[in-house]
């Protein structure tokens, strides 16, 4: 069985403590959460998830422009792309948690979620099995790896300057669609 | 209300207020155990997280890598008969950075919650109860079907709300961005369409 050196998996298991951490703090693991973002009854995923990209697209591009990343977009092929977003969409809602946030549900002691973890290994079982004819389906309409930088031929900023913006409007949302009241 | 709160909120009930009033005031000064941080916040957390992640490992935080190694070293492991000689032709599954991120993932919840006396242990959420009913079978039964189609869309995506939501958006990948309109736009009509009589807000 291959494995990465022990320097990475530790660096791995560090990324995911803290991730799962601030997963359970915002309580975007929560049923209610994704379900009620889903349904239009919270903001709270959608404002975490755009203000993370934001803060994470300043700082990796900056490092990238300096040269000290390199950036690995995933590629564009439109089969896989959009027909995975299709299932994974109406999966999520039918499940109440998206992959990450299953993970931080069971860390909750969530049975259901426990269950949903199953059905993620048995999930990523069938598309192993089925990949060798399922394949070709996903190389339709294959774009490459392109970001949207590459592909105006623009600097990255005026995107990432977007993206922060958003992260800024999304605060009209919290009064839009303000979270349940916390019971402590 | 204030009494239906925890009802609704599908927490049980507090056993002795005087204590929940005293473990309020440590959370007060201690935040480590205040119970929810802002999303403001934690995306910050989240945003620099998957920096440091560039930066140290070279690697996008994802999730569901980890769940399609497993399961092709399973697989692999039962032997052949499986028609997937292909997929191992073109992947090959290890036990990588990913696969431990997925356990740290398990254990920091774990410890938050623990540390903020916030494991919640439903076995029936709250909103699916009052729509589907009490029966556990049933939510098992959806919480399983649910995540296999999850991910093997992720799969066939390559990528999440973690791997294309925030780290393929944070890159600016065109494929992430019409990754996360497609799971949103389905999400969201898959969720109208299933709480569709319980339209009413915080119900």
């Amino acid at each position: 069985m291959k494995r990465d050196g022990v320097g990475k998996l530790a660096l791995g298991f560090a990324t995911g403590l803290a991730f799962g951490w601030l997963l359970e703090r915002s309580r975007a693991c929560r049923h209610e959460a994704m379900a009620g973002q889903l349904r239009g009854d919270d903001s709270r995923v959608a404002r975490l998830m755009i203000t993370a990209s934001a803060v994470g697209s300043v700082a990796t591009l900056a490092l990238h422009q300096a040269g000290r990343v390199e950036l690995s977009p995933k590629p564009l092929r439109l089969g896989g792309v959009v027909g995975g977003g299709l299932l994974f969409g109406a999966g999520m809602s039918l499940l109440g948690h998206c992959p990450g946030t299953s993970l931080a549900a069971v860390g909750e002691g969530n049975v259901d979620a426990f269950f949903g973890v199953l059905g993620m290994l048995a999930g990523a079982g069938a598309f192993v099995v089925t990949h060798d004819r399922i394949e070709p389906l996903l190389r339709r309409g294959d774009f490459g790896a392109p970001t949207l930088p590459e592909l105006t031929h623009a600097p990255a900023w005026p995107f990432t300057s977007l993206l922060a913006a958003a992260a800024v409007g999304s605060t009209r949302l919290e009064r839009a669609a303000p979270p349940m009241p916390e019971v402590s | 209300m204030d009494t239906q709160e925890h009802v609704l909120r599908g927490e049980s009930a507090p056993k002795d207020p005087l204590h929940r009033e005293d473990i309020r005031e440590r959370r007060m000064t201690n935040p480590l155990r205040l119970r929810s941080w802002n999303p403001y916040l934690v995306g910050v957390g989240i945003g620099v997280l998957s920096w440091i992640a560039f930066a140290t490992a070279a690697h996008p935080i994802g999730v569901t890598t980890a769940f399609e190694h497993t399961a092709a070293l399973i697989i692999g492991g039962l032997g052949a008969g499986w028609p997937s000689d292909g997929y191992f032709a073109d992947h090959s599954p290890k036990i990588g950075w990913e696969w431990t991120l997925v356990m740290g993932v398990f254990l920091g919840s774990f410890l938050s919650a623990r540390l903020g006396d916030d494991r919640t242990k439903t076995s029936v959420p709250r909103l699916w109860a009052i729509r589907f009913g009490e029966s556990r079978a049933k939510r098992f039964a959806a919480a399983f079907l649910g995540a296999a189609l999850m991910l093997f869309g992720a799969r066939l995506a390559s990528g999440c709300t973690s791997g294309h939501g925030i780290s393929g958006n944070l890159q600016l990948a065109l494929s992430s961005l019409v990754f996360t309109a497609a799971f949103g736009l389905v999400g969201i009509v898959t969720a109208l369409w299933m709480y569709r009589r319980k339209g009413a807000r915080h119900v």
